[in-house]
């Protein structure tokens, strides 16, 4: 069953465009830890190739190395034959979930999330707001007094302790409309992508994208109707719905008319860059899809090219960064954040070694392989320790997440800061002073 | 298959997590990057010590299994495909730097070492090991040494062989025997050292390689000559090395493969030349620029479209940039690459080419190439699919014509990609029916049950076509 729905989904062409030179093998951090063929990029297009070509069946083990892959797609860079890589591993998983028989609660807890959940921004407020009275009413710490989180696996545990304060409203909400005009000469109208977890948990960030921008001289819509970029839905095989959520983003955006569509978590941003990949058969969406990517850029692209670093007040701090693999390896944004952080004037900037590898977060994927996720972590955190930076710079909030555990675990507490760029920038912008940062 | 009482025998040394036998990891071990070429092992055996290999090959030699031995599986002649099915015996995990020896120039290494990692960990320290093969960043120096590979280097610094001084070696009944040493002379018997690189894999299992190093050149200057003629171009790199000049690089790509890397680069070459030379000099910044300046001179005088000497680091990165995207711009042209090597004394360059043309446009097909210049090794490359027989027919009969023409022109059918399963049937073009028996009676002297990459090199029947022939 699952060989034909693989059959069905996998493009042949591009599992024939791998020419197995291995190349990909140093960037992959699954076949770094383990040093087994099968869990390299080359190895997994082998796997999909030969259930194409009828030589294996996709049995559990094949699964279990299709899902211990990360997605960072740290290999596509570093292709000589350019294999979409990303592209193969979301078609299998989509094999895989369209024949996977899940227990009951992980169906439950699948379509709670997936489909009740993260498509409806409304619910997603309404769930920030529980948790923020959890967070604030004193619940949380009775929770923990009472030692009711034991029960908890041990990496779930972790992310409670470093979860930030929730928001009930959004950036909506908190601006009071849809429309932010440019501060003195408008350069260009911004469509905003608030995403459906950032406006929630990283609300700050997002009113921080805000303001940066239109103190840039950018005015900034956003755009009411937008809802969650899919990109969880399809790194899990669920690419149905990725296509619905990609058709009514936009739906929102065309209809808005703007000149750039800015993203500021690197997850979000290269799934909003490939709708056009995700819409390719659909001839009615097709050339909206294709004006929708053509003009989705990261944050750290559009402030690169339009702040004044020269205004920014003195930091003298050191600074490392870790970089979103999905901003590098998908959006294709390497240097922007970093020039930008060099240009804050008085900070010393540390290359953090391996900070092109994945740390681990990757979607869900530290709660479904806490193992390999844990050990990446472990070795991230030793290059970290080693630059002894005052602040950790992340461009997407999976990553952001996962450096505050790490920080946690290593016990780097009171050392080092986990900040997102765009609040580490709107703390460096003279004018206005920064809204504290949730601990 | 295996018995369950042998795969047990094996679990039993490496542990059960270096004992791989699920059809997952045999699929993932079934090829190297050799297009077209696909077997499955019996087991994969992870071994992390040379006692622990050892042990393997007793096992392996008391029930007469076959072995194969492998590092990353990036060689292009099916050197690492397990025909034969049997063990599959990767040394990825023995990847310890045993010693760097300052007084003695040597560097100790494990054969599971990554080529690049070598070169990290000498340049460190003011220190080089010239080989650098197109696949040094994954490649280990255990299967750079059973292929003696060359690279960018060739010409001034020589290959992985004018490097090894001694190696550690298990042979197929489970003894070890060690050649060589630090020592820059020896002369004491047969050189086993020498016999065993280049061996690919049929002799012994390579556990352990003294290197020697050399002291890092001070300075590195590159250029890129155009050229309207390919004769021109051909004549250039003769004048040069005529002129006493050994240049540290002298790479060539022709007028296909500039096209296509300009398509995909957009780096501004001119698609209308035939042929353009990455000319590179290292060492005393006194003599890189004399030379850089009387090679110049050279390819000006004849006739040179263009000459572009890159005086910073980043022209300089701009000026590789040519070079270093061939493969990547021609593999992408077609789902199928063919990388092949087919080398000529450097005079016969521009016949080679010419050669090469005439047959590329008799078979209709699409071949660019690029390689080496400096020291005749060319880079034939096919750009096809696998899946169109009909067309794959016509490539290998093309391959063959080129290996052919090769030989003709005082050739050879590798250069340093090595023999393996693809170059069997025209090993004895190259060495004579003579030669052939000689080599087999050394096999036979190591390996006297055919244990140790059995199939390889010597064709089971002569000129059995292997482009489209599947294990």
């Amino acid at each position: 069953m699952l060989k034909e729905a693989l059959v069905k989904k996998l493009d042949y062409d591009e599992l024939s465009n791998c020419m197995r030179c291995g190349f990909c093998q140093p960037a992959c951090p699954t076949f770094q830890e383990t040093g087994y063929e099968a869990a390299s990029p080359r190895g997994r297009i082998a796997l999909m190739k030969a259930v194409a070509d009828g030589v294996m069946e996709p049995d559990k083990d094949f699964v279990d190395q299709m899902n211990l892959c990360l997605g960072c797609r740290a290999c596509e860079p570093v292709c000589p034959a350019g294999v979409q890589y990303g592209q193969l591993i979301e078609q299998t998983r989509e094999a895989i979930e369209e024949v996977q028989e899940h227990s009951w609660w992980v169906k439950a807890v699948r379509k709670l999330a997936f489909f009740h959940l993260f498509p409806h921004q409304k619910r997603m407020y309404q769930l920030g707001g529980l948790l923020r009275f959890y967070q604030r009413s004193g619940v949380k710490k009775a929770v923990r007094k009472l030692g009711v989180l034991s029960i908890l696996p041990k990496q779930m545990r972790e992310m409670e302790a470093i979860i930030p304060e929730a928001s009930g409203k959004g950036i909506v909400d908190f601006f009071g409309g849809t429309v932010i005009p440019a501060v003195g000469e408008r350069k260009y109208r911004v469509g905003m992508f608030h995403g459906c977890i950032m406006d929630v948990l990283f609300n700050e960030t997002n009113r921080n994208t805000v303001r940066l921008l239109s103190e840039a001289g950018c005015e900034v819509l956003i755009a009411p109707d937008q809802v969650c970029c899919g990109a969880l839905h399809a790194h899990s095989g669920e690419r149905e719905q990725a296509r619905h959520l990609a058709r009514k983003n936009v739906a929102a955006f065309h209809k808005a008319d703007v000149d750039i569509i800015v993203s500021n978590a690197g997850g979000c941003g290269a799934m909003l860059q490939e709708y056009d990949h995700l819409l390719a058969e659909d001839a009615e969406w097709q050339e909206r899809a294709q004006w929708f990517a053509s003009r989705v850029k990261d944050i750290s692209e559009v402030l690169a090219r339009l702040v004044e670093p020269k205004e920014w007040q003195l930091l003298p701090q050191r600074i490392t960064y870790q970089s979103s693999c999905h901003l590098r390896n998908g959006m294709k944004v390497t240097k922007e954040p970093v020039s930008l952080l060099q240009a804050i004037p008085g900070a010393t900037y540390v290359q953090l070694r391996e900070g092109d590898r994945c740390c681990g977060s990757a979607g869900i994927y530290n709660l479904v392989q806490p193992e390999m996720a844990g050990s990446l972590l472990d070795v991230k955190m030793g290059h970290v320790a080693a630059t002894q930076a005052d602040i950790l710079v992340t461009s997407n909030p999976g990553c952001l997440l996962q450096m505050k555990a790490g920080i946690h675990r290593a016990g780097l507490e009171g050392k080092m800061e986990a900040v997102h760029i765009v609040d580490l920038l709107a703390r460096v912008q003279k004018e206005e002073k920064p809204l504290s940062t949730p601990e | 298959m295996l018995p369950e009482s042998i795969r047990e025998e094996l679990r039993a040394i490496v542990g059960e997590k270096n004992c791989l036998d699920k059809q997952e990891a045999l699929v993932a071990y079934s090829y190297d990057a050799t297009p077209m070429q696909q077997a499955l092992p019996d087991v994969v055996v992870m071994p992390k010590s040379t006692d622990e290999v050892q042990q393997v090959m007793r096992v392996a030699a008391r029930h007469h299994i076959s072995v194969v031995t492998r590092g990353a599986g990036s060689n292009l002649c099916g050197g690492t495909i397990p025909v034969g099915g049997g063990i599959v015996l990767v040394l990825s995990r023995m990847n310890q730097i045993v010693e760097i020896d300052e007084q003695n120039l040597t560097i100790t290494v494990q054969p599971g070492v990554r080529t690049v990692d070598i070169h990290q960990a000498v340049e460190a320290l003011g220190l080089f090991y010239p080989p650098d093969p197109g696949s040094m960043v994954i490649s280990t120096i255990g299967g750079n040494i059973a292929l003696n590979s060359g690279g960018l280097r060739g010409l001034k610094y020589g290959t992985t062989k004018d490097y090894v001084l001694g190696l550690e070696a298990v042979l197929p009944n489970g003894e070890v025997i060690r050649t060589g040493g630090k020592l820059m002379k020896d002369v004491a018997g047969y050189d086993l050292t020498k016999l065993l690189v280049g061996s690919e894999g049929t002799l012994a299992i390579i556990t352990e390689a003294i290197l020697k190093l050399i002291p890092k050149p001070q300075t590195q200057r590159v250029m890129l000559a155009m050229f309207a003629d390919m004769a021109q171009a051909a004549r250039s790199v003769s004048d040069i090395i005529a002129n006493r000049i050994i240049p540290g690089t002298l790479e060539f790509l022709d007028q296909g493969t500039i096209r296509v890397v300009e398509d995909f680069k957009q780096i501004g070459l001119p698609t209308n030349v035939a042929a353009i030379l990455l000319i590179g000099q290292d060492g005393e910044p006194q003599t890189v620029e004399r030379d850089m300046e009387q090679i110049a001179a050279i390819c000006q005088k004849n006739d040179a479209v263009q000459i572009k000497v890159a005086t910073t680091v980043e022209e300089a990165d701009e000026v590789m940039t040519a070079r270093r995207s061939a493969l990547a711009a021609l593999s992408r042209m077609r789902p199928t690459t063919i990388l092949e090597d087919a080398t000529v004394p450097r005079a016969a360059i521009a016949p080679m080419v010419a050669a090469i043309q005439e047959i590329t446009e008799r078979y209709g097909l699409q071949i660019c190439t690029f390689g080496h210049a400096g020291d005749g090794n060319l880079h034939p490359t096919c750009m096809t699919d696998a899946r169109n027989t009909e067309e794959i027919e016509r490539v290998e009969h093309a391959f063959e014509e080129i290996f052919a023409a090769a030989i003709d022109l005082g050739g050879t059918i590798t250069g340093e990609h090595g023999v393996g399963i693809v170059k069997a049937p025209y090993l004895e073009w190259k060495v004579g029916a003579s030669g052939i028996e000689i080599m087999k009676g050394i096999k036979h002297a190591f390996d006297p049950h055919n244990l140790l990459n059995p199939d390889k090199m010597f064709a089971k029947h002569s000129r059995n076509r292997v482009v489209v022939q599947r294990a």
